[in-house]
């Protein structure tokens, strides 16, 4: 199962770092979530994209997780050559994670 | 003194569309409205227009937003934040003013200027983002610290109807009316920390209601061709209700409202602005009706002793060009056209003042947006586009990657075709910060 299945996300950009936000459609599975989307896990699915250190945050108040991805908008978004220069798209790379 | 106040975001981008704001000022029975039009890189982009003509430089846009809100703004007696001063907040109120005498209708209006910092800048300070002396960066455009809450607070005391500023932080302009109207002590950081999370929540408009998040299969979303922009009416004690106008397209859920609050988080216990250091992870939401969800928690700590300050640079040339492929083995035509442009430019075969050497190869339709595909493509694509991108010192060296791509029409490999070339100069951003008394905020009032 993918992530998609279960979770939405949102994409954001502050010069070279991306962030992701992870939210379950069912809070019930936040705790899952915790325990299975690991930084290591993240960092290895997105090995194509992010370079640099990865940082989760858990916010248990609203049942969702942050992810700080450092090094990886490609020199960010004002000076990159790729065509989402801000990462938007990132997001459904995130969802894209199997289970 | 009210006891609630509401503000309704009308806009999130300098590019957004124009009729949600006419919606809330019409129908949102707002006290103020504000539009955020302001990204990281637009101010350098309208410094670029004022050098060229001293009476530019406020937001592209600013004349007709302003000519279809402005007698709405009256007749309802909203009051109008909004950043659309960009580059140039005096010439933009003036703008306001020529067109208000016009249609004969008597505002006040402040300009909020001071950010620009260019001739302040201390070009040996280091950038936060590569750590590099500024001077590293190339030749400046622009300099604009991120100013708090103080200008657009006495443009509202000083009777202003409409308050146009350049750069603010985005939270500021809605954490201004809040201090005003409630009385609040700027020093109350709990206070201030609860009014940056409402900002936040309301600065990208259409991300809240429901826009930005939709998704046809998994969050769909009705009436996204008339998404209705957002509104919060905003307690004395900081709580609030995110909703949208009645009737208009979106929603607005526990679910658009998390993603609107993480977004561009960086560190959720801590998120820097002029007016507070904010904590988002006290923060909780319910929803209480349809379209509505309540705000409450929030927190804050004492301000940072700098402002940041957000500097354009001039980075390259951006050349681009495009051909698209079709029919049998098209991603395998499309992969030996790229290497062959790749391979042009590696080995010098492209006639240039200077090296291009920054070359990029896309494939749109497989692997452009992501540089991966997560091995989900079982068979060949139908159609490919390539995509070609470089970086170049000069726009003569930058339109090269463009007809490069172009001679593939005779050059091969088999049924290239729809050229597009694009040339572009890009400007770079890098930050840094400033001491707050090396900045002075000045507020001028002008009526019509």
């Amino acid at each position: 199962m993918k992530l998609y299945e279960i979770a939405h996300s949102r994409a954001g950009d502050k010069g070279n770092t991306l962030t992701l936000a992870l939210i379950p459609y069912d809070e019930s599975d936040y705790p899952m979530l915790c325990q299975k989307v690991t930084v290591d896990k993240v960092k290895n699915h997105l090995n194509k994209i992010v370079s640099g250190n990865i940082v989760r945050y858990e916010l248990p108040n609203i049942a969702s997780l942050l992810f700080v991805c450092q090094n990886a908008l490609l020199g960010g978004v004002t000076t990159s050559l790729a065509m989402d220069t801000h990462g938007k798209t990132l997001s459904y790379a995130l969802l894209e994670m199997e289970l | 003194m009210k006891d609630k106040i509401r503000i309704g975001c009308g806009a999130g981008f300098s590019g957004d569309r124009l009729d949600p704001a006419i919606i809330l000022a019409e129908k949102g029975k707002l006290d103020y409205l504000v539009l955020e039009c302001l990204a990281e890189r637009t101010i350098a982009l309208a410094q670029k227009r004022k050098i060229k003509d001293q009476t530019k430089g406020y937001d592209p846009l600013l004349e007709r937003r302003i000519e279809s809100l402005l007698p709405i703004l009256v007749k309802n007696k909203v009051t109008l934040i909004t950043n659309m001063g960009a580059a140039n907040p005096m010439e933009g109120a003036r703008k306001v003013v020529a067109i208000a005498r016009k249609s004969n209708l008597k505002i006040k209006i402040a300009a909020v200027a001071g950010d620009d910092v260019f001739d302040k800048l201390d070009t040996s300070a280091l950038a936060i983002e590569t750590n590099e002396s500024l001077k590293n960066s190339g030749e400046f455009i622009s300099a604009n610290a991120y100013l708090g809450v103080e200008g657009i607070l006495r443009g509202l005391q000083a009777g202003a109807n409409i308050v146009i500023t350049g750069r603010v932080a985005d939270p500021s302009l809605f954490l201004a009316p809040m201090i005003f109207e409630f009385a609040w002590p700027t020093t109350d950081y709990g206070l201030m920390g609860k009014g940056t999370v409402i900002g936040h929540l309301l600065e990208c408009a259409g991300h809240i209601t429901g826009g930005y998040f939709a998704d046809p299969v998994k969050k769909p979303v009705e009436g996204l061709h008339q998404l209705g922009h957002p509104f919060a009416d905003i307690g004395k004690d900081g709580s609030a209700v995110i909703s949208k106008v009645e009737g208009t397209g979106g929603v607005v859920n526990l679910q658009t409202v998390k993603e609107q609050l993480l977004y561009e988080v960086i560190n959720p216990f801590e998120y820097f602005t002029p007016d507070v250091i904010a904590d988002f992870t006290s923060v909780k939401l319910k929803e209480i009706g349809k379209d509505q969800v309540e705000v409450t928690g929030g927190h804050g700590k004492a301000k940072p002793a700098t402002y940041k300050i957000s500097i354009g640079y001039k980075a390259f040339w951006l050349g681009e060009g495009e051909i698209s492929y079709a029919g049998q083995f098209a991603f395998e035509r499309a992969k030996l056209a790229g290497e062959i442009i790749a391979k042009r430019f590696s080995e010098g075969l492209v006639i240039s003042d200077h090296p291009i050497t920054d070359i990029r190869v896309d494939y749109i339709g497989v692997s452009s947006v992501h540089r991966t595909d997560f091995k989900t493509t079982s068979s060949s694509p139908y159609e490919v586009r390539l995509r070609v991108a470089g970086k170049a010192k000069t726009l003569d060296d930058a339109a090269l990657i463009g007809e490069e791509v172009e001679a593939l029409y005779t050059n091969g490999p088999a049924g290239g075709g729809g050229v597009r070339k694009l040339v572009n100069e890009v400007i770079g951003i890098v930050s840094t910060l400033i001491d707050r008394n090396k900045i002075e905020t000045q507020v001028t009032i002008i009526e019509s």
